[in-house]
């Protein structure tokens, strides 16, 4: 080939040259294309090492100054003093996901069974783009909300909880206090809402890829609706329903803005429900512009690394989960 | 018999109306803060919140013209930066990658990126550039901002460049077409909705996002246009608003928050009308 165009470049006239250089134009743009999508590709994929070892990187003061055990135990978190302590952060950051995922779990399941098997036709679409809107509401809006108008309405609840709940010997401690609104309870509510999209999105999606042959079998064995759901869809849905659940806890522990209006900002840890508290996000928002020393920002980005550890954990296992059930073709999550 | 044939109707009845109550309440919750942000927000509007920056604490005058311009600055420099790195790397994953190990484990961790909490992204975007250039600067808002976005391009431009057909491109490629003519002309042309969808569900994503402006752009009280400098911009502004005790800023966090819904349900729906052209043809 290269002998025979050797042959053809004497003999042909010099019109033909740009060809020829068009040619090898072309394939340095090739080499350069390909080149580029790698890189991109190698982007995505390193941001998320890069991300977890910066945040690293930067808590090395606070990780030298309190160790790690020290840093998740104490609950002293002074910036007088300078002694800094996770423990009241973690604690609260979990509670108000737990008080989300009680609550929004079961919601997501009804709205998603509801969507797939119940609905009727002309009511399931506006159904689930409503519900889909709500994941498209900015978490600030919903922080605004949170504040100005669910929080006063809440308000007006509380007493009754206060008298019904709080009565309840045992479990009575975590609903007594001062009626005002904001505190973990409202943050857990408020993350309910804004996690429900997420989930029972998913849930929708792998509800509908269940095989018909399966649905139609058990409905044709004469089961009720409800059989059909729990007992046939959810257990062949299973490992993507609980990945479903794991991404919306990945959401709620790391949500911000929303838990920063509500929660009402006390770093003193709590018995009760209704009292204010503080989370690791919440802290970080209020707390990281006025951080003047360099061990109070390292703290904080300390924290925001426990944070990382937690959350990386529970969205590995929840996209792990999602997977197994198979990638479904041209399903945007 | 018939007693075990009534409860399970009646546990059918009762499930039935428990998952409507669901979803009603689902539907309820945001129609409740539709209306919210609406009633605010109208109350809260004025002229002068395009025409005049964010008065000093304490006037009664309205004004958010400089959050305005600095917010769509933010936005275009993500678009410029998030675009091109999704557009690649969903290109890669879907034209050199296909079913390798190797792009399969950069689709798990594009994965775990797209529901990544925003306040992480802040923080290492703190790490690297805010902290080494010693001050808050637009710049570093537009790239925690573009992360943010990357992988949901990366996503939807990686599952629409699957669905075009191979015909397509074997026909581009016997024509005699290098891989990158193939990819820009065939490929990217056939799946453009698509990925002009992912686009537009990443822009929807960031639009309203506030936590990690809070640790790269912060805010400015003043007009600028400045990227390596701190710019005012809607999110923090709201967040700032809103927990003030004076009554004009707390009505401009409204309308702020107001216009932002509507720009950000505006994309999802735009973004949703595209997503059924694709699926039509298929």
């Amino acid at each position: 080939m290269s002998s025979s165009d050797v042959a053809l470049s004497k003999t042909q006239p010099l019109s033909e040259e740009p060809k020829a250089a068009g040619r090898s134009w072309h394939l340095s743009a090739d080499f350069l294309f390909h080149k580029a999508a790698v890189f991109a590709a190698f982007l995505v994929a390193g941001a998320l090492f890069a991300t977890v070892i910066a945040i690293a990187w930067d808590s090395r003061t606070s990780i030298h100054a309190f160790g790690i055990w020290g840093f998740l135990k104490s609950s002293d978190w002074n910036p007088v003093t300078q002694t800094f302590g996770a423990f009241p952060f973690i604690i609260s950051t979990l509670i108000s996901s737990a008080i989300a995922m009680v609550l929004g779990v079961p919601v997501s399941f009804g709205v998603a069974v509801f969507i797939a098997e119940i609905a009727p036709a002309w009511i399931k679409k506006p159904v689930a783009t409503a519900i889909e809107l709500l994941a498209a509401i900015p978490s600030i809006v919903y922080g605004l909300w949170g504040l100005v108008v669910f929080a006063p309405v809440f308000a007006k609840i509380e007493p009754w909880i206060n008298d019904h709940l709080g009565a309840i010997p045992g479990i009575g401690l975590l609903f007594q206090g001062p009626p005002m609104g904001i505190g973990m309870l409202t943050a857990g509510i408020v993350l309910a809402i804004m996690i429900l999209p997420y989930i029972s999105s998913i849930m929708r999606d792998v509800f509908l890829i269940v095989p018909s042959s399966l649905r139609e079998s058990a409905y044709a064995m004469g089961s009720t609706t409800w059989e059909v759901a729990w007992n046939i869809i959810l257990p062949y849905t299973r490992s993507a329903v609980v990945g479903g659940i794991f991404l919306g806890l990945g959401r709620a522990l790391g949500e911000t803005m929303a838990v920063t209006f509500v929660i009402g900002n006390s770093n003193v840890l709590s018995a009760s429900l209704l009292m204010p508290g503080a989370t690791i996000p919440s802290v970080l928002a209020n707390e990281f512009t006025e951080a003047t020393t360099q061990l109070y920002i390292s703290s904080l980005i300390y924290l925001g690394l426990i944070l990382i550890a937690v959350t990386l954990t529970v969205r590995f296992f929840a996209v792990l989960l999602i997977r197994r059930l198979g990638r479904k073709e041209g399903a945007a999550a | 018999m018939i007693s075990v044939y009534a409860r399970r109707r009646c546990v059918d009845a009762t499930s039935k109306i428990l998952m409507g109550v669901a979803t009603l309440v689902g539907v309820f919750f945001l129609f409740w803060i539709l209306w919210t942000t609406l009633r605010f927000g109208l109350a809260g509007m004025h002229w002068d919140l395009f025409i005049k920056d964010t008065p000093p604490p304490g006037t009664d005058a309205f004004g958010l013209r400089n959050a305005f311009v600095g917010s769509l600055l933010l936005l275009a420099v993500s678009l410029l930066i998030g675009v091109p790195v999704g557009l690649m790397g969903g290109t890669w994953l879907a034209e050199y990658g296909f079913r390798s190990r190797t792009a399969n484990a950069v689709r798990f961790i594009n994965d775990i990126m797209l529901s990544a909490p925003s306040i992480e992204i802040g923080l290492f975007v703190y790490a690297i550039m805010v902290a080494p250039m010693g001050h808050f600067s637009a710049l570093s808002g537009s790239v925690a901002l573009a992360i943010l976005m990357i992988p949901i391009i990366v996503r939807t431009t990686d599952e629409m460049l699957s669905l075009v057909g191979s015909d397509m491109r074997e026909a581009a490629i016997a024509l005699g077409a290098p891989t990158w003519v193939v990819i820009t002309k065939v490929t990217w042309k056939a799946a453009r909705a698509g990925i002009l969808t992912g686009i537009l569900i990443g822009l929807a994503r960031i639009t309203g996002e506030t936590a990690p402006l809070l640790f790269t752009v912060l805010n400015n009280q003043f007009f600028s246009g400045n990227l390596f400098r701190a710019m005012a911009n809607i999110p923090v502004v709201i967040f700032q608003f809103a927990l003030s005790p004076y009554t004009n800023w707390q009505q401009m966090a409204w309308a702020a928050a107001f216009i932002t819904i509507v720009f950000v349900l505006a994309l999802s729906l735009i973004a949703r009308w595209f997503l059924g052209k694709v699926q039509v043809p298929k």
